[in-house]
């Protein structure tokens, strides 16, 4: 049901049912690594292209959730996921494998939520009993087509942020299927494109904060709820330079938020000690963040209400090196635990 | 190719975010840049004495062998996967002597490995340094070019 004027509540409250969250090598020694269900230790993944490592990861990752559920492939209806790779193949290909009505979605790192608000909706207008939807990323497979070679000596600034080689699936299903309580889908708003007029490639958290911070505004305002609804809103890949800023441009337009309420799923995955400049980016980050770390967080009751509020940078290779901004988008995503 | 003037908004928003943004630390990336680049050319020094003094090769004939020797290293270095990393600390320090040519080179060229070696590793090796072979060759020919002239007019 649209409220206000880009928001979407679901009164019948889709269940997330399961969730599959596979991970590579860097991500295993990151802080979360104990929620994710399966690594690799090597970037190939047993294929003979990152690319094709890509599409493995969502493949297992989709299959984890299945399996969690004991569903079957034939018993979900759609699968609506993204990636970053030129025309989303990874993602296509894996819709191939497991055979399951695709819709492919382009939202660069914002694909996540925008996959989950759509899930939600089909879901809670019986378009469909489950659907499996997330998001997934490799960072070898990035690197190359979106800067250098993997191997290029190349100097990253302190702007720069990681892509995350990582893949977070979710189950999701009617809300009166679980009678137990369970993260479920309770609203959702849908960004519009901002564009600050940033043109650096290597500072996506400075680019993207604006789109995060309309529409977390936003959200407040077509619910009439303030940021106290929320134990946590978390944002998918600001990064440490990305969540200063939007923090601050939230306080401009009234709202305030404590440290410990606003985080970022770029500045959660990996460790101190781990080299990633200003913090981690990519799909996969706020699909394998939620999915694991903060499902896990609300079923031991850390949270019970949290805004997830992915961001993406909608620019090309060729786009940054024709002198063109950074346009940005944000979806933002409430789950709560009941 | 997207020169469109910046709006007030946007101009009030880059204000805001240079004030979050974490600088280039660029004393100390000079620095570094300095002495690692600096004990690459040391290397190269000792390469060079090296042919001189135990190959049949004078101070004139020994720069050849020994920019050879040096990108031969750092295309080992970058294929074991720890250029990269020199370069990530060293900034232009890595990027800008010879080594820094052949890196560019042979990271290209694994990279695109899957995509064939006529397609991928023939078409893309030069991806990165083509840039460098073209404006090197011009920029000599232009040098080469302003000195013919000045002989031809007898200044030197």
């Amino acid at each position: 049901m649209l409220q206000g004027s880009r928001s979407w509540v679901f009164p019948t409250h889709p269940a997330i049912l399961s969730t599959g969250v596979v991970g590579g090598p860097f991500e295993k020694k990151g802080n979360l690594a104990s929620d994710f269900d399966q690594f690799y230790d090597d970037l190939w993944m047993g294929q003979d292209t990152y690319e094709k490592a890509n599409r493995t990861l969502i493949e297992d990752a989709v299959q984890i959730a299945l399996d969690k559920q004991s569903l079957q492939k034939s018993d979900v209806q759609f699968f609506l996921t993204g990636d970053l790779i030129n025309q989303i193949t990874p993602s296509s290909f894996a819709a191939r494998t497991n055979g399951i009505p695709y819709f492919g979605l382009f939202g660069a790192c914002s694909t996540s939520m925008e996959g989950l608000a759509l899930s939600a909706f089909l879901v809670n207008y019986h378009g469909a009993q489950h659907v499996v939807t997330g998001a997934s990323s490799h960072n070898s497979a990035t690197e190359r087509q979106f800067r250098y070679p993997t191997e290029y000596g190349g100097q990253k600034p302190p702007t720069a942020q990681w892509t995350v080689t990582g893949a977070g699936f979710a189950v999701i299903g009617e809300g009166k299927s679980v009678t137990a309580p369970a993260p479920r889908v309770t609203s959702a708003t849908i960004g519009k494109v901002m564009d600050m007029g940033l043109k650096d490639p290597f500072n996506m958290g400075g680019a993207m904060a604006p789109a995060a911070a309309d529409t977390i505004a936003g959200h407040f305002q077509d619910l009439g709820r303030d940021p106290s609804y929320y134990d946590l809103i978390i944002t998918g890949d600001l990064a440490k330079i990305g969540r200063r800023t939007a923090v601050e441009m939230l306080k401009e337009k009234g709202y305030n938020f404590p440290d410990h309420q606003f985080k970022d799923c770029g500045l959660l995955i990996y460790g101190e000690n781990q080299p990633v400049q200003s913090g981690a980016s990519g799909p996969g980050c706020s699909a394998t963040v939620l999915y694991g770390h903060l499902l896990n967080e609300m079923k031991k009751g850390t949270y019970k209400r949290i805004l997830v509020v992915a961001t993406g940078a909608l620019l090309s290779p060729l786009t940054f090196q024709q002198g063109e901004t950074i346009p940005c988008i944000a979806h933002a995503v409430s789950i709560e635990y009941m | 190719m997207g020169k469109s003037p910046k709006t007030p908004e946007q101009k009030k928003y880059e204000q805001l975010e240079k004030q979050y943004e974490t600088k280039r630390p660029l004393l100390k990336n000079v620095l570094k840049a300095f002495f690692v680049g600096g004990f690459f050319c040391l290397i190269g020094q000792v390469i060079t004495y090296i042919f001189i003094y135990f190959f049949n090769f004078t101070e004139q004939t020994a720069g050849n062998p020994t920019v050879a020797t040096m990108v031969f290293i750092s295309m080992l270095l970058t294929g074991f996967g720890v250029y990269d990393h020199i370069g990530q600390f060293a900034g232009a320090g890595s990027a800008v002597p010879v080594t820094g040519f052949g890196n560019s080179v042979i990271s290209a060229a694994i990279e695109h490995k899957t995509e064939g070696y006529v397609l991928g590793v023939g078409g893309n090796i030069f991806k990165l340094a083509g840039s460098v072979i073209v404006f090197g060759v011009f920029s000599a020919f232009i040098v080469a070019l302003i000195k013919t002239i000045l002989i031809q007019l007898g200044v030197i």
